[in-house]
């Protein structure tokens, strides 16, 4: 509904194009009306809750389900009636799809040998690939002989042997522990631009998303709700759904108060607040909007300020709770209006200063650059 | 508490060992002792094994039983004729049963149940009736000849039972169950996405088939065959109804000497050769599974 390009279309044509492509299984619109353009050497990623439909989209794009509306272009063709295995696109699987009974380089030159090239460049290729995720040692183990990070590693190598232009890759990094996940993105990162693939990935954690991604698409209810830049879907939601799935935020609902030219006077009645906004929203005077403002952009002051120093942007409340993160702590203060405000704080001075915060009187306040003003 | 779970598993071991020592392992003695005893004209058939004289035992152990198994080629002919029939039904199972059980694991989930039903229905009406049912429609004015003498097809009946042709048709029919059952349950496991995983890699469906599925339902393949040709070998109630009468096979040989001829110890050698020819087999197949119990158990660890 809302998949603008979020920079003026560019001169070569986009890589991958999806044209209004639904998916059903019976009464279940899995994927509705998505139309979607991927250029050559991104890494874009799919970010959606589960039942949000992006593992559907990716496994459109693999051949694995054909659209019931729809057309997906690869490289500027028609992939309608290309079955999977005549795509130039390869799949990562969530769950590696390692066969079990070939070993390390087997499962690797599986793909290769279907292109009916000599053994000796087979060979050649499954060692480069293996040197590529360093798997090389373990060429000859089978699949069970393997731990979690060197599945995910003979995966990575097996779909890029074929030296695809398109790779597709289902959570890659799900069932990697927290640490070993977060080489891997890098690692990831560096071998998609050693080897300049295009990058489709499918996740549903916001964290690797943006760590990955040059651009994504968040998906709800199988249609994508926002597409753009880690940074413009974080600073600048279109809905709040985006704003609520990417990061935390939080959300008061309000009526524009007053409103001329970049600047919004927003009152939220349950908040008991105003919030100001540098903002150039389309809406009028009356409407029902909703002020975002992220945790970490908003200032929490120690000390309670009398009832004429409040203002617009400005609360009173007092600390509730208080969670130690180690870098950050999240505390939870309750404004007059007794609703819940969440705010992160860096940790600059240690542990005993953010205790000393629980149940402390402060004041908030915050930017009129920071909330962001939504109007659905 | 330790004391107490080790004698429980002890327990649980306990009852299947005291089982087959019971009814197998006692039983086998015996027969194998009577496989070395001499024929007699007496009751038992066959002279004791140990003579007792001046109060000390003196072994009277014959070896004229397997003596006159191995220089008779009658014995011989039949031991290959059996192996021979028993390959032969255990392809023709695998043959028909790999299809069929591919079909079935294919299926929609709640046709499955259905499917499998209709493939273990036969043994719900005794097996000697089904073997019987077969002699009805193979004979010389069966229904099978009628059919085609009708149509036309025919004008003088084929001899179609008491020929090879019969007795692989038994065989199959009656056995094709335990090829479809155990290659059904290694096949309704196998990971779909490894298949796509194939066909993602540029494998068409026939490379997927032999490289990604017919590897890994080997094991269901082995316990297929197995189940088939073990019992196939030693098969006596389908070659007696529907078998050729020029050449016998090793079950039927057995029955003669032991209820014919009353020749109890060369019976017991054929038995006892039955036995020796299957350990192989066997062994065989203890050791495939044991494989993929370890690769399962590798798995699951992982």
């Amino acid at each position: 509904m809302n998949a603008q390009p979020s920079t003026a279309p560019e001169p070569v044509p986009p890589y991958v194009r999806l044209q209004a492509v639904s998916k059903k299984f019976g009464d279940f619109l899995a994927v509705d009306a998505v139309s979607l353009e991927i250029r050559r050497g991104e890494i874009f990623c799919l970010l959606g809750g589960s039942g949000s439909g992006k593992t559907t989209l990716l496994r459109l794009l693999a051949g694995f389900e054909t659209p019931s509306a729809g057309r997906i272009y690869i490289d500027g063709e028609d992939m309608s009636a290309v079955p999977p295995y005549e795509r130039p696109v390869n799949m990562m699987f969530q769950s590696y799809a390692l066969f079990p009974h070939m070993t390390v380089e087997r499962n690797v030159a599986f793909g290769v040998e279907q292109e009916g090239l000599g053994r000796l460049e087979v060979r050649r290729r499954v060692e480069q690939i293996l040197e590529i995720v360093q798997m090389s040692p373990y060429v000859g183990r089978k699949p069970h002989q393997l731990s979690g990070g060197q599945r995910q590693r003979v995966a990575l190598a097996r779909a890029l042997a074929k030296r695809p232009k398109l790779l597709l890759l289902d959570e890659p990094l799900a069932a990697l522990d927290r640490k070993l996940r977060e080489r891997t993105q890098f690692e990831l990162l560096n071998i998609q631009e050693r080897l300049g693939v295009t990058f489709i990935v499918v996740t549903h954690d916001q964290g690797e998303a943006m760590t990955l991604a040059t651009r994504m698409g968040v998906m709800d209810r199988g249609r994508i709700a926002q597409v753009g830049t880690p940074a413009q879907i974080y600073e600048s939601p279109v809905n709040r759904f985006v704003a609520d799935f990417i990061g935390s935020v939080n959300l008061m609902e309000g009526r524009v108060a007053a409103r001329c030219d970049r600047d919004l006077t927003i009152r939220c009645e349950p908040f008991g607040c105003t919030v100001r906004a540098a903002r150039c929203v389309e809406c009028a005077t009356g409407d029902t909007v909703w002020a975002a403002i992220r945790p970490e952009k908003i200032v929490l002051a120690s000390e309670e300020m009398p009832d004429e120093a409040l203002g617009d942007n400005r609360v009173r409340g007092k600390v509730r709770e208080v969670a130690y993160m180690g870098d950050v702590s999240i505390c939870l203060v309750e404004i007059d209006s007794g609703k819940t405000v969440r705010v992160t704080l860096p940790n600059r001075a240690g542990l005993a200063a953010q205790r000393d915060l629980r149940h402390a009187p402060v004041t908030l306040s915050w930017d009129a650059a920071s909330p962001v003003i939504l109007t659905r | 508490m330790q004391l107490e779970r080790r004698a429980g598993r002890r327990l649980v071991a306990g009852i299947p060992a005291l089982w087959l020592a019971v009814f197998f392992l006692v039983p086998f003695l015996i027969v194998l002792k009577i496989s070395f005893s001499e024929a007699q004209l007496a009751i038992p058939p066959y002279a004791p094994l140990f003579s007792w004289a001046h109060g000390l035992p003196v072994p009277r152990i014959h070896l004229s039983s397997y003596a006159y198994l191995f220089t008779n080629p009658l014995y011989l002919r039949s031991y290959l004729y059996s192996i021979m029939v028993a390959a032969v039904s255990t392809l023709f199972c695998l043959a028909v049963g790999y299809p069929m059980a591919y079909a079935i694991a294919r299926a929609e989930e709640a046709w499955r149940s259905f499917l499998l039903m209709l493939i273990v229905l036969p043994f719900w009406t005794s097996f000697l009736l089904r073997v019987y049912a077969w002699i009805g429609l193979l004979q010389n004015d069966g229904l099978i000849n009628n059919i085609l003498l009708r149509i036309g097809l025919l004008h003088h009946p084929v001899t179609l039972l008491q020929t090879d042709f019969s007795l692989y048709v038994g065989i199959v029919y009656s056995y094709l169950p335990f090829m479809i059952l155990p290659l059904y349950a290694n096949l309704e496991k196998h990971d779909p996405a490894l298949l796509e995983a194939a066909a993602d890699l540029g494998a068409r469906p026939f490379t997927i088939f032999l490289r990604v599925t017919l590897p890994q339902s080997l094991p269901g393949i082995a316990a297929g065959s197995l189940l088939v040709f073990i019992p196939v070998v030693g098969e006596y109630v389908i070659p007696t109804l529907l078998g050729r009468t020029d050449q016998i096979m090793i079950g039927r040989m057995l029955s003669d000497e032991f209820f014919d001829n009353r020749d109890w110890p060369v019976a017991s050698g054929v038995a006892i050769l039955i036995l020796l020819l299957l350990v192989v087999p066997i062994v065989l197949l203890q050791r495939v599974e044991r494989r993929q119990l370890e690769r399962e158990g590798l798995e699951a660890e992982a």
